[in-house]
């Protein structure tokens, strides 16, 4: 006997599971669940820190584990294991079952079987031998952190490197059946300058997802330049006082804003919890009409970009607002049952451990047709703000953003660099304040955690000008 | 397999691919939570998880790591190849040895280890509560946070000198966060969290009454004038500060050059004679309590901070090595191993006659912001510089009454503010992070949009 035809009774990656996995799904709807969805991984990460001229850390790790989610109504158990046999999958199906409390195994929906095999790791399977050795990476990130002594007021030098490879299996009782592998890469440099009593600091990150050779071609020089100016730049820089003022936000990660402040709550999860201003506004305007976003999961090689989402379903692009329109929201399985808004490719999770949720891909708002010096040169008085930090959004829509990189705008032109600023407000009264876009559109990668933990996005957006926005400062 | 049984298949593996020197930080857990909406069950949760970290020298001396979910005969090895592996790319700078304490006897808290309630019995006690709270005020919409969860672990530390180490807990955890909303005003929110070692030691009731009253004392609010003002920190908000700026203390951190201290800044002053921090991860009151760290060194009370001035810093055992000091039990097992505190305690000290006893945040009627809580602490702190700028939620108290202060930030410097600490009250309280009073710090700036 052929060993495919042995039926197994444990998941094997890179074999056909789908006798098994359709014996799991069967005993879940024959218990009377209405839908049960089965996510498998594997995964396979490295990551690689160098500090001043050292490699001070090099850290593989791996594993394996399911996450199992039963449908009841509109109610969903979740249950999480390392356990992939047979055995330990049944045992977590009965456990989802039990704790949504079914007792009455009548069904209500039926299950055909799974669907033909739709296997996107097809031609991925070689990126695990494509992705630089540690050993070439550590290079690199040497040459990189040595790039940085540039002046004896830099004081801290760090590269970074991250590499994940997860590969996925997902079978769901509507005859779902998906296999995939996904690479993302990550590499970033830091710098702490300082003189006497002055500090400053400078950070870059750069990111791809399925591009195993992209680290390779990583120009490492131009980043180190670019921290380096950052951090010298900011060095001396005053504290930014405080008040009302236009600002402009450059592109790539100045896209956070949007993301936190807006996309977040265009998401389902969102109008489950009643927690967004956005929820009865579709087709009503709810930003300046020079305002067009997008969320995508499609452009290739970017950081938030899948060829399945983790519920199975390809991304599409999803035009979120047009010419300050709001036209849709960002959807999973669980967002379209509660909210009746459908799906669009976007159910994401950190690992198996999490229940897929409506997340966002890569984000951006639409380039437009101003020149940067356009925007700057609309403003007596404001704020470029050339480099974000992180931000968060509260419960109610409030946000907050912390400014890297700061300068004041004086007379159209850029003047002193600031540190210290803080911009401050709420979505929806922020989004009808950007009024020019401008022509040079880029996306930055990021990390984005919530409520199915972290995962990878891009933010972008091209230069735009906010009216008016609460800087804080001292 | 048990703790037991997979030390002895680590040291089974590792002797079949000669590696004489190892250790591993296993943790084993079962959880299980539940979610509301309106009195419906909207998500309930389990997971069953094991993570492995193993470390192993090779025949320089250098280390290599490897982290696993996956404990099978195969994974274990398969863990052990590659952390031989990354053993090569091991620091040649800075040696990492067993630690020197990790056979020395730990101090077990009475665990009060408790039992599973299941599910069902969380999701009657959550809709329960969500009810109550619901019900507390006409102005409170929704919940549209919450949760309550419970989980049992065991974590181990092992190395191949014949050290073992292992302890089981139970931890519960309720968290309410409520959503009120009035006509013609933005909505405000506001909520409570309370930990205990099971289901049953968590007060329901306290929890649904401070989820509402904050709320509810967020629905009149204002702008406020930026300003610098006279500034009472809640115990929760005053820990939030020091433990984000808690690379002060932090050994790991001075050697990486990100902390504001140096080697040289034991005795250094850094605040009123009147001010006392300690570090104290086996405090009674610590639900989470760990009595060993990653390397397997004893957890013990430690004081940072003693009428003032810099005690010690926390230590990891190759830092130790380096400042020529012991391990205190602070480390976490990593291929760069981190320290991180465990729990801040802040009192008085004996030395507070330059204190402004008047400054009463119950009693106290001039005019001040009191910071309740201080949000987006990974955005707005920059620890290697010292400096800070938070949104947080708070009042102004100014002739007598208070109003509920809409969207600002408090900015500064944490020298500054330590510093400047005016007064110290004398009741301390219990926090999910630690335990402090109330600090009271002269002239914050606050941005507001007024």
């Amino acid at each position: 006997m052929l060993s495919s035809q042995i039926k197994s009774n444990e998941i094997i990656f890179g074999s056909c599971n789908k006798d098994l996995l359709e014996e799991i799904i069967f005993y879940g709807m024959g218990l009377g669940a209405d839908f049960v969805e089965i996510f498998i991984e594997n995964t396979d990460n490295s990551s690689v820190l160098a500090e001043e001229d050292f490699i001070t850390s090099v850290s593989p790790s791996f594993g394996r584990g399911a996450g199992i989610r039963i449908f009841k109504d509109k109610k969903d158990g979740f249950v999480s294991t390392n356990d992939l046999t047979k055995i330990g999958l049944m045992r977590s199906v009965s456990q989802a079952i039990e704790m949504l409390d079914i007792t009455d195994n009548k069904k209500r929906e039926v299950f055909n079987g799974l669907d033909k095999h739709r296997d996107y790791s097809l031609s991925k399977k070689k990126w695990i031998n494509e992705v630089p050795s540690i050993h070439e990476i550590s290079e690199k990130l040497l040459v990189s952190t040595k790039s940085l002594k540039k002046s004896n007021k830099i004081i801290t030098r760090k590269g970074s490197y991250s590499r994940n490879l997860q590969e996925v299996i997902i079978a769901s009782s509507d005859g779902t059946y998906v296999s995939d592998i996904r690479l993302h890469q990550t590499v970033g440099l830091n710098v702490i300058a300082s003189d006497a009593q002055y500090r400053s600091s400078g950070s870059r990150r750069f990111g791809s997802s399925g591009l195993p050779h992209e680290f390779r071609l990583w120009d490492h020089e131009k980043a180190a330049n670019d921290v380096f100016e950052s951090s010298m730049n900011m060095l001396y820089a005053d504290y930014v006082d405080a008040g009302q003022m236009p600002v402009v936000l450059a592109n790539k990660f100045g896209g956070v804003i949007f993301h936190e402040a807006c996309g977040h709550l265009l998401e389902t999860t969102q109008i489950e919890r009643g927690t967004t201003p956005f929820e009865n506004k579709l087709n009503e305007k709810i930003a300046h009409e020079s305002v067009t976003a997008i969320d995508e999961g499609i452009s290739e090689g970017s950081f938030g970009s899948l060829s399945v989402d983790d519920e199975g379903m390809e991304p599409e692009k999803s035009v979120l607002i047009k010419d300050g329109i709001l036209k849709k929201f960002i959807s999973d399985r669980a967002g379209e049952l509660r909210t009746g808004h459908k799906r669009t490719g976007s159910g994401r999770r950190q690992n198996y451990s999490f229940a897929a949720a409506s997340r966002m891909r890569n984000t951006y708002i639409a380039k437009g047709d101003h020149s940067k010096e356009d925007l700057i040169n609309s403003i007596s008085e404001g704020l470029y703000c050339k480099s974000m930090g992180g931000g968060s959004v509260g419960a109610t829509g409030q946000f907050n953003f912390a400014v890297e990189e700061g300068y004041l705008i004086k007379n159209g032109k850029l003047t002193n660099p600031v540190k210290g600023a803080t911009l401050i407000g709420e979505a929806k009264e922020v989004m009808p304040k950007i009024s020019m876009c401008g022509n040079d559109l880029e996306l930055a990668p990021g990390f984005c955690g919530s409520i199915s933990g972290s995962v990878n996005v891009t933010v972008g957006q091209p230069h735009i000008k906010v009216d008016s926005i609460t800087v804080g400062g001292r | 397999m048990n703790s037991k049984e997979i030390t002895i298949q680590i040291s089974e593996a590792a002797d079949s691919l000669n590696l004489k020197k190892w250790d591993y930080g296993a943790s084993f857990s079962n959880d299980y939570s539940v979610q509301v909406d309106k009195g419906e069950a909207k998500q309930l949760k389990a997971s069953q998880k094991q993570i492995l970290t193993i470390r192993v020298w090779n025949e320089s001396n250098l280390v290599g790591i490897t982290t696993t979910s996956d404990i099978s005969e195969s994974g274990i090895k398969k863990a052990l190849n590659q952390a031989n592996i990354a053993s090569d790319f091991g620091n040649k700078n800075e040696k990492t040895e067993f630690s020197p304490l990790a056979k020395d006897p730990i101090k077990v808290k009475d665990s009060k280890k408790r039992n599973p309630v299941g599910i069902k019995k969380l999701l009657t006690l959550l809709r329960e509560a969500e009810v109550k709270l619901l019900e507390s005020h006409e102005s409170i919409k929704s919940v549209p946070y919450n949760g309550l969860s419970e989980s049992f672990y065991e974590r181990v530390y092992a190395n191949s000198d014949g050290a073992f180490r292992s302890y089981t807990k139970s931890q519960a955890a309720l968290y309410l966060y409520a959503r009120a909303e009035e006509k013609n005003k933005k909505p405000r929110s506001s909520g409570s969290v309370k930990l205990g070692y099971g289901v049953e030691d968590i007060d329901i009731e306290s929890c649904i009454k401070d989820a509402s009253n904050k709320t509810i004392s967020h629905l009149n609010y204002s702008s406020i004038k930026t300003d610098k003002y006279l500034i009472c920190f809640s115990p929760e908000s005053f820990l939030t500060i020091i433990n984000a700026f808690s690379s002060m203390f932090n050994a790991r951190s001075i050697l990486d050059g990100v902390s504001l201290s140096n080697k040289n800044s034991i005795g250094e002053k850094l605040s009123t004679e009147a001010l006392n921090i300690y570090d104290d991860g086996l405090h009674e009151k610590n639900i989470s309590s760990s009595p060993f760290d990653g390397e397997g060194t004893p957890t013990k009370r430690l004081c940072l901070i003693n009428k003032g001035r810099l005690e010690n810093f926390i230590h990891s055992e190759s830092t130790a090595r380096i400042f020529k000091t012991i391990p205190t039990g602070h480390a976490g097992l990593g291929s760069k191993v981190s320290v991180s505190p465990d729990w801040i305690v802040v009192e008085k000290s004996e030395e507070n006659s330059d204190l402004k006893k008047s400054l009463d945040h119950s009693t106290y009627e001039g005019e001040f912001v009191y910071i309740e809580e201080l949000n987006a602490i990974h955005a707005g702190v920059r620890a290697s510089q010292g400096s800070f700028s938070l949104p947080f939620d708070g009042w102004l108290y100014k002739n007598g009454k208070k109003i509920s202060i809409e969207s600002a930030t408090v900015a500064g410097d944490i020298k500054y503010l330590l510093k400047n600490i005016v007064n110290i009250e004398s009741n301390q309280e219990v926090t999910t992070s630690g335990i402090s009073p109330h600090i009271w710090v002269d002239e914050l700036s606050i941005t507001g949009d007024a």
